[in-house]
């Protein structure tokens, strides 16, 4: 018998005794009421974990990345970025190409209020990835309107056939003592700009 | 890693051990009580979490119910995003399928995402014999690996470790396993924290082989799913052209949305946080981005073992959030190094007796007795596992399996104890025979030690000096 066979007839033999009729998951937990105000709440809590969120119009994005990157910094964009920013456009590079780059900037799929969460995707706009991951410093731009009140909201307005990276601050560790330590392997630098509508 | 849990003395013999360092009963105890305050914060804003628990048990129960079938559905979905699906019996299967994945891209190292599973199969051991270097990319299984030491914790594996002895394994070690740790280096966290950062950059930079666990399988979609804080685990998934795998099969979920309820559970329950800085889920090969080639290796290892048991099989629904080592008295004082296996605490009494059997070892089956049966492992448990009903039914386990043959203490004090509870005035006889023992010591509140047998119980606690009068006795003489 090969692995799979035995397996699933262990899985059989260990379950011969067991109701076969299936529980009802009460989905109770998905009629919570949304938050009064889930962009305030987003930006409160994304600030929490120690990412910079400032809230701006469509207008200022260019400024506002020039400032938060600073005048050398060597400044990674994804294919389909829609805003006028100034950096090089991803075509590819190898990872050890992608270390040399101070910082990217993307958009994202949404962001979570009650948890202070981004969502890429990785669409046009987003890059793959990796893009978002090497650089030292990530800078992402999402919409007011993108922004859903809760966990079970976000689940089921995204794709699970698209890879997908869940972002709730920079990069961080506890491991040594308890002391918390912005910036182990991905990010150490967080700046999240939410775009009111014009 | 060059540590192994194989050979460790039964639990009580490593217990004392443990209790006699004090540095470790510091660590655990201001570890265990800062994510216990963290996690009680975070879990009292969210006003649904008893459905929350109760909707993630009914999910996960539904799924281990018919497990044949819903392992069928994730293997078909992962085959259909172009996975390779593989089956592994146990460990030594299911490591040899890592080495040959390894061994047929010509690599003499792997990346590494902190992964239970792959802890619990020894692949690092076994790759080594290989000549496949694995190396840990998660900061604690740096420190572990590198100090060749064990882990103490799911969470938290070098919680027994304080900074100064995280710098002298850095600086004395990390040169033998590639980037040098910098010229003095300092034993604040962010230094090490960085020494970390530029040691294995290099090798996520270069590797091409990583090995994974996965949090959550789904079996509707194929989707696999990380769950993380530091990005080790983003690099791993994300940098090499080949990534492996390995997953118990009772980490399968049916749907996509079920997942809703697990990101909120997990993140909560582990770290005591609203969401850990990074989730990464995938869906087999995205053309252009990430590795180009995927094994899933789903793994048996005792699992099946487990579902067999009537009472034990809800232990599987466990998502390794570790919530209820921090609450458990028992593991405060003892730490992870006593349970003798990759699962520490109240989940890992259950949990390896149920995985292993019991009867053949007499480290395993001390385990369901690692417990005070005090509840608070039930109560924290984001998936309602029964922790206490498990402990107890797999202690009648351990006795019957050591039947025929003389009863032990505990068993003949479990069976006196029953015949006193058993018949009400019995147990006033014994009540009143309590009191006047209290009043012969007046003045003392606990007892350090007792005449044997009395002396198996108070060689390592103390007994509270009875009540002079019995809670029964004054309720009725209240009536
Ligand atoms: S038994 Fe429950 S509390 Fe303990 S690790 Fe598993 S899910 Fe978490």
């Amino acid at each position: 018998m090969t692995a799979r066979d035995e397996i699933l007839a262990a899985v059989r033999r260990a379950l011969a005794d067991a109701e076969p009729t299936h529980a009802q998951v009460s989905r109770a937990y998905r009629d919570t009421p949304p938050p009064p105000d889930p962009v305030a709440l987003f930006v409160e809590r994304a600030a929490e974990y120690r990412a910079h969120v400032v809230r701006c119009a469509e207008a200022d994005v260019p400024a506002i990345v020039a400032a938060a990157v600073g005048p050398t910094a060597r400044v990674l964009l994804p294919p389909g970025f829609p805003y006028p920013v100034a950096g090089q456009v991803d075509t590819g590079e190898t990872a050890t190409r992608l270390d040399d780059f101070d910082a990217v900037v993307t958009t994202a799929a949404l962001a979570i209020a009650t948890t202070g969460t981004l969502v890429l995707d990785h669409g046009p706009g987003q890059g793959r990835r990796a893009l978002t991951l090497v650089p030292d410093t990530h800078l992402c731009l999402v919409r007011a309107d993108q922004v859903v009140a809760d966990v079970p909201a976000a689940v089921a307005a995204l794709d699970p056939a698209r890879p997908q990276t869940w972002i709730s601050g920079p990069s961080a560790t506890s491991d040594i003592e308890l002391t918390r330590v912005e910036g182990v392997h991905g990010p150490r630098t967080l700046h999240i700009l939410v775009i009111d509508p014009a | 890693m060059s540590g192994t849990f194989l050979g460790m003395p039964p639990f009580p013999v490593a217990a004392r051990a443990a209790l006699a360092d004090t540095q470790l009963r510091h660590n655990l105890a201001h570890a265990t009580g800062t994510i216990r305050a963290k996690r009680a914060d975070v879990v009292a804003e969210v006003d649904n979490w008893e459905e929350l628990r109760v909707a993630g048990a009914a999910i996960k129960d539904n799924a281990l119910r018919s497990l044949d079938a819903t392992l069928l559905r994730l293997e078909k979905s992962l085959q259909d995003n172009g996975v390779t699906v593989h089956w592994a019996r146990d460990a030594a299967e299911a490591c040899s399928i890592v080495a040959a994945v390894a061994l047929s891209h010509g690599v003499d190292e792997v990346v590494k995402v902190k992964s239970m599973a792959t802890q619990e199969i020894g692949l690092n051991e076994a790759l080594a014999e290989h000549g496949v270097a694995a190396w840990e990319t998660d900061l604690a299984e740096l420190i572990v690996q590198l100090g060749d030491d064990l882990p103490s914790h799911i969470l938290v594996p070098a919680i027994h470790r304080n900074r100064a002895e995280i710098r002298e394994v850095f600086r004395d070690r990390m040169a033998g396993a590639g980037k040098a740790a910098p010229d003095g280096l300092s034993d604040e966290p962010a230094d090490l924290a960085a020494a970390a950062r530029a040691h294995l950059r290099e090798k996520f930079l270069r590797a091409k082989v990583a090995v994974s666990g996965a949090n959550f399988a789904v079996a509707e979609t194929g989707t696999l799913v990380v769950v993380e804080s530091e990005g080790n685990g983003r690099m791993c998934l994300t940098l090499p052209e080949v990534l492996v795998s390995v997953v118990g099969i009772e980490k399968v979920v049916p749907t996509w949305t079920d997942l809703d309820v697990f990101f909120q559970l997990l993140p909560r329950s582990s770290t005591g946080e609203r969401m850990n800085p990074y989730t990464s889920t995938w869906s087999g090969v995205a053309p252009g981005d990430g590795p180009r080639e995927m094994h899933v290796v789903l793994l048996d290892n005792g699992r099946t073992r487990v579902l067999a048991d009537e009472v034990g099989r809800q232990t599987l629904r466990c998502i390794r959030c570790s919530a209820c080592l921090n609450v458990c008295p028992v593991y405060e004082r003892t730490g992870g190094h006593a349970y003798g296996s990759v699962y520490p605490g109240p989940i890992g009494a259950i949990l390896n007796p149920l995985m292993k059997g019991v009867g053949d070892d007499a480290q395993t089956d001390s385990l369901p007795y690692a417990s005070t049966l005090c509840g608070a492992c039930f109560e924290v448990c984001p998936v309602r596992i029964d922790i206490p009903e498990v402990l107890v039914h797999l202690r009648s386990r351990v006795v019957d399996a050591h039947r025929p043959g003389p009863p032990s203490a505990e068993a003949l004090a479990m069976r006196a104890a029953g015949w006193v509870f058993g018949r009400a005035r019995r147990l006033g006889a014994v009540e009143r025979a309590a009191g006047l023992l209290s009043r012969a010591l007046r003045g003392r509140r606990s007892l350090r030690w007792l005449p044997w047998p009395g002396s198996l119980w108070t060689g390592a606690r103390d007994l509270p000096v009875p009540p002079r009068r019995a809670f029964r006795r004054l309720r009725s003489e209240r009536r």
